[in-house]
């Protein structure tokens, strides 16, 4: 067909071909310069054994299972919010996309501002409610609970999302909950949540694989150019060691197998979510809920 | 893949059901208001955190260096001095045009590629069409790293490396999201008007660029303002393809910047800070021209298909 074409093109040159080379390449020493050079499963073995393969993952990992609950559950909250605020919804949701707008390495700037140890914004407030706050962006222990605050900013986009399913749910089951004496979270648990249960379980996805492929922000706030000679580990994330992997010193065969490592780790989660969330999502027509 | 993606507004919420064990009315009236001045309450709270840091990083950029740290909204000596010297500091005019250049053409490259390839799957029908759209949707679930390298080796290998090019030009060949989103849009169209079209001698070429481009015009707009956004944002792709400092866009400037007046040593947050401002406004300026058509596209992103 012709007007597919253009696809089907693009598939076969930056999709396919790239897969089955990125899994030859991960099977090679390949520098660029010269030619590939065929070591069978070595990277992999590497991989196991380099420290910072580990540490990234274990980084990436923390940051993902902090920032997605948090991001998906507030979310819910401000989009819950927003449907009572009436006329003034428009606005207010103009307000929370806002974030949304500004370029990843500008969030990460920001964090190395508001979260600054001793002059940041983020402690000034804390210290008004008397809490001193920690050097969110040197302390090694609070470097990615300050990444994950700073990423809760754009959250926004998944209120907007919500939002729209929240409208979406018939306001006659709420008279029905209301005349069976069903309290406010009586209402949330068995109307609310079951259907708009299938836009929160896409959200939980998209995020998770969206955080777990972090890159821009934690790189413009902790690495330097070129020669690597500033980097902050706490703030090492998979595919920024991958980026650097391959990029900074040029070991392109390893980057790859880092590549089809966390292609093999977002399977498996998104597999486990999808089997759990198949439990838990309610679809209409469906029996039960 | 029933629903239809609706792109209208989404409609404001009715005033929520009151709650049973209804108390006498005078009382239910004042707990009411004082209900509505608590959420009134969280939402302007909410709306602080979202939108102080932007307006602190505005304030901050007339900012002399000294007081860059000092959570002052107004500055105590306000001054340009940080934008004249960022633009003595940087080539930012090339880089703004560099920028501009590959926003557009990346944004247009993919509304028309993408609009093709939907209506393609969404009007004929053809042996495979089925599992071809689901390769479509597949290929959205593969992380970007994986075709990362050898993306980049095809581009070094025509040469590209170091120009543009390589920022955009992909775009020509669609992209699985917008091909899903404009395909919804396309299959909501009611199928009459193109077999009349076709029976008045409409080609192919025709019903596709007379009827149904014209019908899925917000779809396009939300295709065009997602993928500016995309493209004038992207740093990681930059940071591969670019190489002097002529060729950078305003995110590869911004920071290459970061790494000469934070991570060198000197540090000169005020300027870091203007050049933030300078990288961000555009955006908001897009955020506002196409406000309506970037929250409708937002919200039709969850409605499962």
């Amino acid at each position: 067909m012709l007007f597919i074409s253009p696809w089907i093109l693009g598939f076969l040159v930056f999709t396919l071909w790239p897969i089955l080379y990125s899994g030859y390449l991960s099977l090679t020493d390949y520098d660029v310069l010269s030619d590939p050079n065929y070591i069978g499963l070595e990277n992999y073995r590497e991989l196991a054994e380099d420290p910072r393969v580990v540490l990234s993952l274990r980084n990436t990992l923390f940051y993902t299972a902090l920032s997605v609950p948090l991001h998906v559950g507030i979310s819910l909250m401000l989009a819950m919010l927003l449907m009572r605020a009436q006329r003034a919804t428009g606005f207010f949701r103009t307000a929370f996309y806002l974030p949304n707008m500004t370029p990843p390495v500008a969030v990460g700037i920001l964090l190395l501002l508001l979260f600054n140890g001793h002059d940041g914004l983020v402690n000034a407030v804390l210290g008004i409610f008397g809490i001193p706050g920690p050097d969110w962006t040197t302390d090694s222990t609070w470097i990615k609970p300050g990444l994950v605050l700073m990423s809760l900013w754009t959250l926004g986009g998944s209120t907007i999302i919500l939002l729209a399913a929240l409208n979406n749910v018939p306001r006659d089951l709420y008279d029905a909950a209301l005349v069976d004496g069903a309290g406010a979270w009586r209402r949330f648990i068995t109307v609310t949540v079951p259907m708009i249960s299938g836009t929160l379980f896409f959200l939980v996805i998209v995020n998770t694989i969206a955080a777990l492929q972090s890159f821009t922000e934690a790189y413009t706030a902790y690495f330097g150019a070129g020669n690597g000679t500033y980097s902050n580990d706490a703030a090492l994330f998979y595919v920024i060691y991958l980026f650097r992997q391959a990029f900074e010193f040029l070991n392109m065969g390893f980057a790859s197998a880092m590549a089809w490592l966390l292609f093999g780790i977002i399977m498996v989660i998104t597999a486990v979510q999808y089997v759990v969330g198949r439990k838990l999502v309610f679809y209409e027509g469906e029996d039960g809920g | 893949m029933a629903s239809i993606p609706t792109l209208k507004q989404v409609p404001d919420a009715p005033v929520a059901p009151v709650p049973s064990g209804t108390p006498p009315q005078a009382v239910r009236g004042r707990r009411r208001l004082r209900a509505r001045i608590l959420l009134l309450t969280t939402m302007v709270a909410a709306t602080a955190v979202f939108v102080y840091p932007l307006i602190w990083l505005v304030s901050a950029s007339f900012k002399p260096q000294s007081e860059v740290f000092d959570n002052r909204l107004i500055p105590r000596s306000p001054t340009l001095q940080n934008y004249v010297e960022i633009w003595n500091a940087a080539p930012l005019a090339l880089w703004m045009g560099n920028t501009v250049l590959v926003t557009v053409l990346a944004a247009v490259a993919v509304t028309l590629s993408s609009s093709m390839v939907a209506w393609g799957f969404a009007y004929y029908r053809f042996r495979g069409r089925n599992a071809l759209f689901f390769l479509v949707l597949a290929t959205m679930m593969l992380p970007g790293a994986v075709t990362l390298i050898p993306t980049f080796l095809i581009w070094n290998a025509l040469g590209q490396v170091g120009t543009l090019t390589p920022l955009w030009a992909g775009n020509l060949f669609g992209s699985a999201f917008y091909i899903f989103l404009l395909r919804q849009f396309f299959l909501g169209l009611p199928r009459q008007i193109f077999e009349a079209a076709r029976t008045d001698g409409a080609n192919d070429w025709q019903l596709f660029r007379h009827f149904a481009l014209p019908l899925c015009k917000p779809a396009l707009i939300v295709t065009l303002l997602f993928e500016a956004q995309a493209a004038w944002t992207d740093l990681m792709r930059p940071l591969i393809y670019l190489r002097d400092s002529d060729t950078f866009t305003v995110p590869r400037g911004l920071k290459a910047m970061v790494d000469q007046f934070g991570f060198a040593g000197n540090w000169h947050w005020e300027l870091i800070v203007t050049a933030s401002v300078i990288t961000t406004l555009p955006m908001i300026v897009l955020f506002f021209v196409g406000q309506r058509h970037f929250i409708e596209g937002v919200a039709t992103t969850g409605v499962k298909g």
